[in-house]
């Protein structure tokens, strides 16, 4: 029974690395065509799905397409460039606009959301009465519960009027998305706060309560430091969603492949661009989605270890 | 017992794999999905015979019928009687839709829009409304100093392709430039994209001073006022369904080119410019599952015609359906 037991948990624990190994191998075998066509260059592109001639035969095409020259085409078969056929021009793509809306994205949501989170978990955990904490406890996790597609068609539909009346510029913008999926990931920060808040010694908190302190010097002394490793897990937990949110964010973030100069102009993220793209994309178009994917993962991955475990270790010491 | 549990669960396996089997499968293109969907479902009302289409998208349609996943795929964008003869397909229309130029400006409901101007505003070279290009169509129209934005989909769809082929057709330039395409990058910098038609008839809704292309049926749908176009005659044509049926008259759609060709922008005084036909793509060799397909095709012609109607799109005309079944019998799949 024993070895069973330990043979189950570690055969499950270990079907996760397995499952992770897995998508990294097709995420990059599918990505590689892309990858050897535009290398590292890919990540400072802000170019995307741009047609250029073919080096060396610009002028040949030129002369083709001046000979094939009228108003208007009668004959459809000059225009319609079948995928199968081979073709004089080559399509770039970078991912430099997919992967600063991302990042931005993400920034606009952390920065909304974390100083509302610890105001609820610390509202929560030590200024609330325990009915009125339960009650806006189970609306958090509530909110944690909504699918994302209502969260893009509410934000939509009711949130960017008001963004875009309050901070002009465009409806759906780098800003609108942010908010929205600030409040997204906000109830996992809230919720995980409040539950390591709470595991902070009643002892500790009389004893300084007893020699005197304020109910604010608690908070700021004891009760954070004493819970910063489950905040911080919590961030971590809310930034893995916020960079990989898909559905909420292709209806807010206007799906534009430039990059914005203000924080009210449209722009868009990796998992918004392999979403709407996919359906009808071939060829290097696909494998240059592929690569984003791979971006976005590797990305994730280096966020999220550089957060657990510099930050994880520096708080502990 | 057992023994009877054992035969129970083999029959209903074998009845579930034949039931299976009786379900004709195809998947393709999402422009004409709301169509193929009803007529499906009215089919099965009439015969009993299930058709299961699945929105995928022209180019994963196409992947599909190349790979002979599916009984019949929908592609927006016809494919060559060269690549038809290479991979052993069949091709024939199955719907025509229009594409329309959605706008909102507040108190403005009868704009027109010229060749030109379609093509300058995709271009993102009109910047404000009382643009030359758009007031010279516009007499007597007030238009504001106000910034125009250009809605157009985030998302590579047929109707992104069909409208770029429209505008390809028109200029030059663009042909040039950008070409039709599923996806684009669109140029300038006062336009925003919507995710799906919902995604851009909300935009268009809620951003005043804004124009986008949306397909008919959902700018009906959703209130949105849509622009008179210019047609090749140079006349300004209402978005109708008598319009979109002149228009898919006109088209030149032949049999002996497995109907290969794309009917934006024909000729005709009433004619509707950006109209788009949608195909249906068959495996040549799959004579019998074919009958089937051909059959549900026809009996949508002839009896799905109010379904299309209703949804914005236009039945075929009875001359082109002739022909259509014709090509079915040279074939052997009707």
């Amino acid at each position: 029974m024993e070895k069973i037991f330990q043979k189950l948990s570690l055969s499950s624990a270990s079907l996760v690395l397995v499952i992770l190994i897995g998508i990294f191998i097709t995420l990059f075998s599918a990505a590689k065509p892309a990858i050897e066509e535009f290398g590292l260059h890919f990540l400072v592109d802000p170019t995307w799905n741009k047609e250029v001639p073919v080096e060396g035969t610009a002028d040949t095409i030129n002369t083709a397409l001046n000979n094939a020259d009228e108003d208007i085409i009668e004959d459809e078969d000059d225009m319609i460039l079948d995928e199968d056929e081979e073709s004089q021009t080559k399509t770039l793509y970078g991912g430099l606009v997919p992967i600063v809306g991302t990042i931005l994205s993400t920034l606009i949501a952390l920065s909304f959301a974390l100083p509302i989170a610890m105001g609820i978990a610390v509202f929560l955990a030590e200024i609330a009465s325990k009915n009125i904490s339960k009650f806006v406890g189970m609306a958090i996790e509530l909110l944690a519960a909504i699918p994302s597609i209502i969260f893009g068609m509410w934000g939509l539909y009711y949130f960017a009027p008001i963004i875009s009346d309050a901070f002009g510029g465009y409806q759906v913008s780098l800003l609108t998305a942010g908010l929205v999926l600030g409040i997204m990931i906000l109830p996992f920060m809230a919720a995980i706060t409040r539950d390591s808040m709470n595991t902070t010694p009643d002892v500790l908190k009389e004893s300084a309560y007893a020699l005197g302190a304020t109910k604010f010097e608690v908070v700021k002394d004891i009760i954070f430091p004493y819970s910063k490793v489950g905040i911080i897990g919590s961030i971590i937990l809310a930034l893995g969603r916020a960079l990989g949110e898909t559905m909420a964010v292709a209806f807010l973030i206007g799906a534009v492949y430039s990059l914005p100069e203000k924080i009210t102009d449209p722009t868009i993220s990796i998992p918004v661009a392999m979403a709407v793209n996919f359906g009808e994309a071939s060829g290097l178009g696909e494998s240059a989605l592929f690569y984003l994917g791979l971006i976005l993962f590797v990305m994730s991955f280096i966020i999220i270890s550089v957060a657990k475990f510099y930050f994880l270790k520096k708080v502990k010491l | 017992m057992t023994k009877v549990i054992k035969l129970a669960l083999v029959a209903s396996v074998l009845a579930g794999g034949l039931s299976a089997n009786d379900v004709l499968k195809g998947s393709g293109a999402s422009f004409p999905y709301s169509v193929y969907q009803k007529w499906t479902k009215a089919y099965y009302k009439a015969t009993g015979i299930k058709v299961d289409y699945i929105s995928k998208g022209s180019s994963k349609g196409i992947k599909d019928a190349k790979a002979r996943q599916v009984d019949f795929a929908g592609t927006d964008k016809p494919l060559s009687p060269k690549v038809l003869k290479q991979n052993n397909l069949y091709q024939f229309p199955g719907v025509v839709g229009a594409i329309t130029m959605g706008y909102n400006i507040p108190g403005v409901s009868n704009l027109k829009l010229s060749r030109s101007a379609i093509v300058a505003i995709s271009e993102g070279k009109i910047k404000y409304w009382d643009n030359k290009l758009i007031t010279a169509a516009n007499a007597g129209l007030k238009l504001p100093h106000e910034k125009v934005t250009f809605v157009h989909r985030a998302d590579g769809s047929g109707t992104t392709f069909n409208y770029t082929y429209f505008l390809s057709k028109v200029s030059k330039e663009w042909r040039h430039t950008y070409g039709a395409k599923k996806s684009l990058n669109w140029p300038g910098n006062q336009h925003i994209g919507g995710n799906k038609n919902t995604g851009v008839a909300s935009l268009i809704k809620q951003t005043p001073y804004s124009v986008g292309y949306i397909d008919y049926a959902d700018a009906q749908k959703n209130g949105i006022v849509m622009a008179s176009v210019e047609n090749r005659a140079g006349h300004y044509i209402k978005p109708e369904l008598k319009a979109f049926q002149i228009a898919a008259a006109k088209a030149n759609l032949d049999p002996k080119k497995d109907f290969y060709s794309i009917i934006a922008d024909p000729k005709g005084a009433y004619s509707y410019p950006i109209v788009a036909a949608t195909f249906i793509l068959v495996p040549a060799e799959k004579q019998e599952t074919n009958k089937k397909v051909t059959a549900f095709f026809d009996w949508s012609y002839k009896n799905g015609q109010e379904i299309a109607k209703s949804l914005g799109f236009v039945p075929l005309p009875d001359a082109l359906t002739d022909k259509i079944r014709k090509y079915w019998e040279e074939k052997g799949i009707r």
